[in-house]
């Protein structure tokens, strides 16, 4: 099928368009370490002095605090209720399952925009104040259906029969869930977790609409962006979390490389 | 309760967390806007009235109507630009890619998606700002002696923007859809005398359409609401929707009339997306 100059002429394709995706990336630890107080061209000398600006910032430590707090409590939160719905879609048929499944799905199909001001809407009409509790809420929303769609593919490669043969030998219902298909399906809830914090970690408008006056990482970040000479700090901040995701996904292809093992499958794909 | 021991009941109960969740955080939150854009607004508060007049402004707004087509437009260029340049990798990875380095190509693909968005976005700027990497290159080379000032806060660069950040999400459905062709179909058309490019048109391309179709809407709904790209790479110059929407919703604090905007704004999108998706079937079936 791929004669081979034709297959040539593609893989320089995609490595041009890898470039492409990589070619910003590629610029941030160039800035990160440039002693020039503008980000611009010809570079100046070498300098770690943005690092240490970062490690002494009272607000950007707050703001990280905020954000590792929302990224952690919406990752655990989406992930159980992704469990729930993973199982209720793969284990039973009842209806109006996909009306159901279809709204808890639908953040995937909203304009991010939309969540946050219409949650805004009703946080600040019912009277509740704004807080790093109200993004957690927003958070969770838009994590939940990457938590399904991860927890899906990891309960629906279950053989039912193991849970059947558990319950046969004398076990409770909550006991054979627990005993034998939680451990199977713990590389997709670690997955599906990672996929999560990571997230909530990056996610701007809906934090930015529904905070209030807390900072969290990224509305620090789009605060500084306005203010010239704040610019070599963010370039050595994102180079901190450029690494930091690359090694959070790193481990999360890892748990689900080690899933898919695990239940016996191929390993044909990404997150997908 | 007599659906206790039943497959339904249980099923039910199982899916009540999270979709009592959604309910309380999603569809209260959509018809209270729906709700709000039919009210006047008073000062700090709203008056509950039934009126249509937020529509009626919103649709009266020359700005809003500017804003609105930009939006489309940008996001129609977006879309555009980012299947047909995604649809050859996922092709490559479909096809070329040998089996076991499948994983790593996904794996390099999504690593800057998952890079901080704010900083990736800003990064063009950098990218093609007046001092920034093009303009200095291009100097260093002596092709130009004054930077180029075309390049930023306009429209074009605004896609180019966006075009990066959605990449992935164009690539991954593709590259599912085509993977799942049976490639003995493929070998079919060649045999019965098909030429490759024919048997593209005719079998490959058809049968990948459900994954560009995803890779459509996936792309075209979160760029027509994005307020980031806009914002840093217009430099306010060029505002789309979004803006729109957050300055009514914050700045102006005129809730009912930033519903209205809102919700018209979801409507159009929806609009859009059903009717592409009804073109596309018609599209398949004379094909087929």
């Amino acid at each position: 099928m791929n004669g081979g100059a034709q297959g040539r002429g593609l893989r320089a394709y995609a490595l041009l368009y890898l470039l492409f995706l990589y070619a910003p990336i590629l610029l941030l630890p160039v800035f990160a370490f440039n002693s020039g107080t503008v980000v611009a061209f010809p570079l100046n000398s070498f300098t770690t002095e943005w690092f240490g600006q970062l490690w002494g910032n009272a607000t950007l430590r707050r703001a990280l605090f905020n954000s590792l707090t929302i990224a952690f409590s919406a990752a655990a939160l989406a992930t159980l209720l992704g469990m729930f719905a993973a199982r209720a879609s793969t284990r039973y048929r009842f209806a109006g399952k996909g009306t159901a499944l279809g709204l808890i799905m639908l953040p995937l199909v909203l304009p991010e925009i939309i969540v946050g001001v219409s949650l805004l809407v009703v946080l600040l009409a019912v009277g509740i104040e704004l807080s790093i509790l109200t993004v957690i809420i927003g958070h969770t929303l838009i994590c939940t259906p990457y938590a399904v769609a991860i927890l899906t593919t990891a309960f629906a490669s279950l053989d039912q029969s193991l849970e059947e043969a558990a319950q046969d030998l004398g076990e409770s219902r909550w006991n054979a869930f627990r005993l034998v298909i939680l451990p199977l399906v713990m590389p997709g809830i670690l997955s599906s977790m990672l996929m999560s914090f990571t997230i909530s970690l990056d996610e701007f408008i809906i934090a930015f609409f529904l905070a209030g006056s807390e900072p969290t990482l990224p509305t620090y970040i789009f605060s500084q962006l306005r203010f010239p000479k704040s610019i070599p700090m963010i370039m050595a901040l994102g180079t901190v979390l450029v690494a930091t995701s690359i090694l959070l996904l790193a481990l999360a292809e890892y748990f689900r490389r080690r899933g898919a093992a695990r239940t016996g499958q191929t390993n044909s794909g990404g997150f997908l | 309760m007599a659906s206790r021991s039943t497959e339904a009941g249980q099923g039910l109960r199982m899916i009540a967390p999270p979709l009592l969740y959604a309910v309380l955080m999603l569809a209260i939150p959509l018809l209270t806007i729906l709700t709000f854009s039919f009210i006047n607004d008073g000062y700090q508060t709203v008056i509950w009235e039934f009126t249509l007049e937020n529509y009626a402004e919103v649709w009266a707004d020359p700005i809003f109507r500017a804003l609105m087509l930009r939006s489309l437009g940008v996001a129609v260029l977006v879309t555009l630009a980012t299947v047909v340049l995604a649809f050859p990798v996922a092709y490559f990875l479909s096809f070329v890619v040998p089996p076991r380095r499948k994983a790593m190509w996904i794996f390099l693909i999504t690593i800057p998606f998952w890079t901080s968005y704010l900083i990736r976005v800003f990064l063009w700027k950098v990218i093609l700002g007046y001092n920034g990497v093009i303009n200095s290159g291009l100097k260093s080379l002596g092709l130009i002696e004054q930077p180029l000032s075309f390049l930023l806060y306009n429209t074009g660069s605004i896609v180019v923007t966006l075009a990066h950040a959605y990449a992935p999400f164009a690539i991954l459905p593709i590259y599912v859809a085509l993977e799942r062709i049976d490639r003995s179909l493929l070998e079919a058309g060649r045999d019965l005398g098909e030429s490759r490019l024919m048997t593209f048109w005719r079998v490959t391309l058809p049968l990948a359409m459900p994954g560009v179709l995803a890779a459509v809407l996936i792309v075209f709904i979160p760029t027509m609401g994005d307020y980031v790209t806009p914002t840093l790479i217009g430099g306010g110059k060029i505002p789309m929707v979004a803006n729109l929407i957050q300055k009514q919703m914050l700045a102006v604090d005129n809730k009912p009339l930033g519903s209205a905007i809102a919700v018209t704004a979801m409507v159009i999108v929806t609009l859009l997306a059903g009717l592409f998706l009804l073109l596309n079937r018609r599209f398949l079936r004379v094909r087929t």
